[in-house]
């Protein structure tokens, strides 16, 4: 896990420092109230978006897009349809406070189970999956780019 | 949507209105239960006294896979705060997937006093009626289960699907249909629905759980239901049935529908679904 990108790790450790499913969920709450500083621009996209950015097996129908930046880094936008999918928004604030502009080799060591680091082991397997899908997709997009 | 009894539902009386919870928030003889997809929703604002039961931590063994057993329940049960007289109420996210997936798991304990809030939490939230954050704290009871977990009668295991698809019975597969077909995604590293193979159980028809809801959240009326199941898809309310999904959530919303909205007598939910199916030895799939 060392070769992360950062801001992923430090993350990571924040919140391993929560002991109460409680504390995780209001941490996840207050994350998924930003939603709206993730959600793809016009610019970017508009519905009805391309399937090709459907994160698959996520049951909150959601949408992963990636934008080049000059510096060769990643800006990573997303859109959530379901708006009762509260942690799928919260996952996407949190891959793109830790991957957005971070070097795209440090993403594809990205492995898809960090999604446990913040949802915690309990996480149902079906939500598990729909989240590491979006981890997916996103890591996806830089090794897309680090193969080019 | 017209009134719950006025859509021709053989068993009208399993579903309650939002405004006949927003009546009966203090009623000491009934408990309103949140189960849902998001775990987060619950801690971010409920229906008022509202209880939660989450399937993964309250509803499922922690170590096999399968559902708690008859002291879990017990103690879940006396935890809420409920007794067997006592009307339980569920709700929650996808259209009400979880309020009848917990449904079906109180039924296998004998807790047949259950009903769902149609249009779930979206048609509750959707009509802008109060949400709440306060967790409520009931006075625990001594629920007694009358009976072990009844696997039989609404549940299927795999042995007995096994049999079922031998004798040719009528199983539904209520996933999308991609996930019917077994398509194979695109592009690489993405979940293949936790199963080695893709397809479905030989003979099942694919009839998305989804076409049973309406826009809202709802419930679609009986005639448009039996359009769906039975003139379009043939089939016959006499036969027993068999529904599945991935892991039997989804497919707890068409065996409610099967069971109770349209009356059929003999329907069980096979909650190993796909994920065990799909990987499971010696069991036939098809494309």
């Amino acid at each position: 896990m060392s070769d992360i990108p950062p801001k992923l790790q430090e993350s990571i450790e924040d919140f391993s420092f929560i002991t109460t499913r409680t504390e995780r969920q209001e941490y996840l709450i207050q994350l998924a109230a930003s939603f709206d500083e993730v959600k793809v621009p016009e610019r970017i996209a508009t519905q009805p978006y391309d399937e090709s950015h459907r994160v698959p097996a996520c049951e909150s129908d959601a949408f992963v897009w990636a934008e080049e930046q000059e510096d060769g880094t990643l800006k990573y936008w997303f859109d959530v349809l379901n708006p009762q999918g509260l942690s799928a928004m919260a996952m996407a604030v949190i891959l793109d406070q830790s991957l957005s502009g971070a070097q795209l080799d440090q993403i594809t060591n990205v492995q898809s189970d960090i999604v446990l680091d913040f949802f915690g082991k309990g996480i149902s397997m079906g939500k598990g999956q729909g989240l590491m899908g979006i981890v997916n997709m996103v890591v996806a997009e830089a090794k897309r780019r680090t193969k080019a | 949507m017209s009134d719950i009894s006025e859509r021709g539902y053989a068993n009208s009386d399993v579903l309650v209105t939002t405004e006949w919870v927003a009546n009966n928030l203090n009623n000491p003889d009934v408990r309103i239960i949140e189960s849902n997809e998001d775990p987060l929703l619950y801690p971010s604002g409920h229906v008022p006294g509202a209880v939660e039961v989450d399937w993964t931590s309250d509803l499922n063994d922690p170590i096999v896979r399968d559902y708690i057993g008859k002291d879990a329940f017990e103690s879940l049960a006396s935890r809420i705060g409920i007794t067997p007289d006592t009307t339980v109420i569920f709700y929650g996210d996808k259209s009400n997937w979880w309020a009848t997936y917990a449904l079906w798991v109180f039924r296998l304990f004998g807790h047949t006093n259950a009903k769902i809030m149609d249009g779930g939490r979206k048609k509750w939230v959707d009509e802008g009626r109060d949400l709440n954050r306060e967790v409520p704290s009931y006075e625990a009871t001594d629920y007694k289960v009358p009976h072990e977990r009844d696997d039989k009668t609404e549940r299927a295991l795999r042995e007995e699907v096994l049999k079922h698809v031998q004798a040719s019975g009528q199983l539904v597969d209520v996933r999308s249909p991609a996930e019917y077909t077994g398509e194979k995604l695109h592009m690489e590293g993405y979940p293949q629905e936790g199963a080695l193979r893709g397809g479905h159980i030989p003979g099942a028809r694919n009839i998305p759980w989804s076409r049973a809801a309406n826009e809202d959240g709802t419930f679609k009326g009986a005639d448009e239901l039996r359009e769906i199941y039975e003139k379009e898809q043939g089939l016959n309310a006499d036969n027993p049935v068999i529904t599945y999904c991935r892991i039997g959530e989804r497919s707890s919303h068409s065996w409610f529908v099967l069971s109770f909205l349209l009356g059929y007598d003999d329907v069980r939910n096979y909650d190993g679904s796909w994920t065990e199916w799909g990987n499971s030895v010696g069991v036939p799939i098809e494309k």
